[in-house]
């Protein structure tokens, strides 16, 4: 097993109106890392971090086996970072662009910037400010993979995109993965991209990472089950249950640990089993959030 | 998605696109082929592989399996799942095993009517 592309354990950060609280992050070479959580959950400042611009309070940080931040300039020669708010500059074209970060990193690859210019369909010669929204996030992914680093963070790559731009995208990050040596983290709260490409899936809120898994397993585990309850019978207490909303005879229990024994241990209990649906990323998401939310604060008022 | 994977890989195999001893397209060339995370494609190839569908040589690739029958053999497995879907079904709706074989004997005879 190859060292991990990104290991990060127990990191705090603490702002004014906002903490990073015990933050672990972890990136295996050849996978893709979907990191989910809502607006302002933190994703930004952990990108961050891992890129050495912000320095934790506490905790370790480690990318491609160097330590961040004493390390980091040697990190960031094989790091591809693009984020919402990146620094092109509106009155150069994409070539000049193209030419300045070829000048910096020795491993530019020209013919593949040139592949990339075709397939993501931009113009070398147009200024920055007179590219759309779509095609600016693809430039600066351009000027980003024609390097060929070995490890990519995009914060929120395909946010905004209309569907074929976000198509080209995913479909360049996955040629990435070809590459069992590189990996990729993305920041998205669209989960649907993270559902449909990433092997880890980590998801954030509120500054605390609330759940980990591989994708497959996540998909796999959360169950929600339509129950009819005869008058006098009660749900027993299932494993992993989330969440039960009744209304009637009827009832909803979300499980985050589901296994053929809970349909059994319902049907013992004299409960009939209408359906058992499997749930989308999205919806384990909320589920997962809220549901972690209402523990935490009544744990907080329990106080 | 892994059971929309599998059940491409099927097709292909049962309309004799891909015949016994094919290769199959490494994980993660598929994986990017399809757009679909690696560890997913990964999933439907171990599924495959524990089916007998097809069969993975360490550091050779995979292959589709070398059944004589294998299109019967996939349909077959296809109908057994349609039947333990049923039989689900069934259960679910507090039905005993009589009355859902009740229930396909019925099936069986409106076919035939509709076909006499």
């Amino acid at each position: 097993m190859t060292e991990p592309l990104i290991q990060v354990d127990g990191v705090d950060k603490a702002y004014r109106f906002f903490r990073l609280s015990n933050v672990a992050l972890r990136l295996e070479a050849g996978q893709i890392l979907g990191f989910v959580g809502p607006n302002g959950a933190g994703k930004s400042t952990t990108i961050r971090i891992l890129m050495g611009m912000v320095q934790p309070d506490g905790g370790s940080v480690r990318v491609l086996g160097r330590i961040l931040p004493g390390e980091q300039a040697a990190a960031k020669q094989d790091i591809g970072f693009v984020s919402e708010d990146m620094h092109l500059y509106g009155s150069e074209t994409l070539d000049w662009h193209m030419r300045f970060v070829a000048s910096i990193y020795p491993a530019w690859d020209a013919g593949y910037a040139q592949t990339l210019l075709r397939r993501f369909n931009l113009q070398p010669a147009q200024r920055v400010k007179a590219l759309s929204h779509g095609e600016r996030v693809k430039a600066a992914l351009l000027l980003v993979l024609a390097r060929r680093p070995r490890l990519l963070l995009l914060d929120e790559p395909t946010t905004g995109l209309d569907p074929v731009a976000r198509h080209e995208i995913l479909a360049e990050l996955m040629d990435v993965v070809r590459d069992e040596r590189r990996g990729i983290l993305f920041s998205s709260h669209n989960t649907q991209d993270v559902e449909q490409i990433s092997d880890h899936i980590t998801f954030i809120d509120r500054g605390r990472i609330i759940d980990s898994s591989d994708k497959e397993t996540f998909l796999d585990r959360w169950r929600r089950l339509s129950l009819e309850v005869p008058a006098g019978t009660a749900i027993p207490a299932l494993p992993g249950a989330v969440e039960t909303t009744s209304s009637g005879r009827l009832a909803v229990v979300t499980t985050k640990a589901y296994s053929p024994e809970i349909e059994e241990a319902c049907v013992r209990a004299g409960l009939t089993i209408r359906e058992v649906q499997r749930m989308t990323l999205e919806e384990i998401f909320v589920a997962n959030v809220m549901s972690q939310r209402e523990a935490r604060e009544a744990g907080e008022a329990a106080r | 998605m892994y059971l929309q994977i599998i059940e491409q890989i099927r097709r292909r195999i049962a309309v004799g696109d891909w015949p016994p001893g094919h290769e199959l397209p490494s994980i993660r060339a598929l994986a990017a082929a399809v757009q679909v995370s690696v560890i997913t494609v990964k999933r439907a190839y171990l599924e495959l592989e524990r089916d007998g569908v097809i069969v993975t040589r360490q550091g050779k690739g995979s292959f589709v399996a070398e059944h004589a029958d294998l299109g019967r053999q996939l349909r077959l497995a296809e109908l057994d799942q349609h039947l333990d879907a049923a039989v689900g079904i069934g259960r679910a709706l507090g039905m005993s095993d009589a009355e859902v074989a009740a229930r396909l004997d019925a099936a069986f005879k409106a076919r035939d009517e509709k076909e006499s």
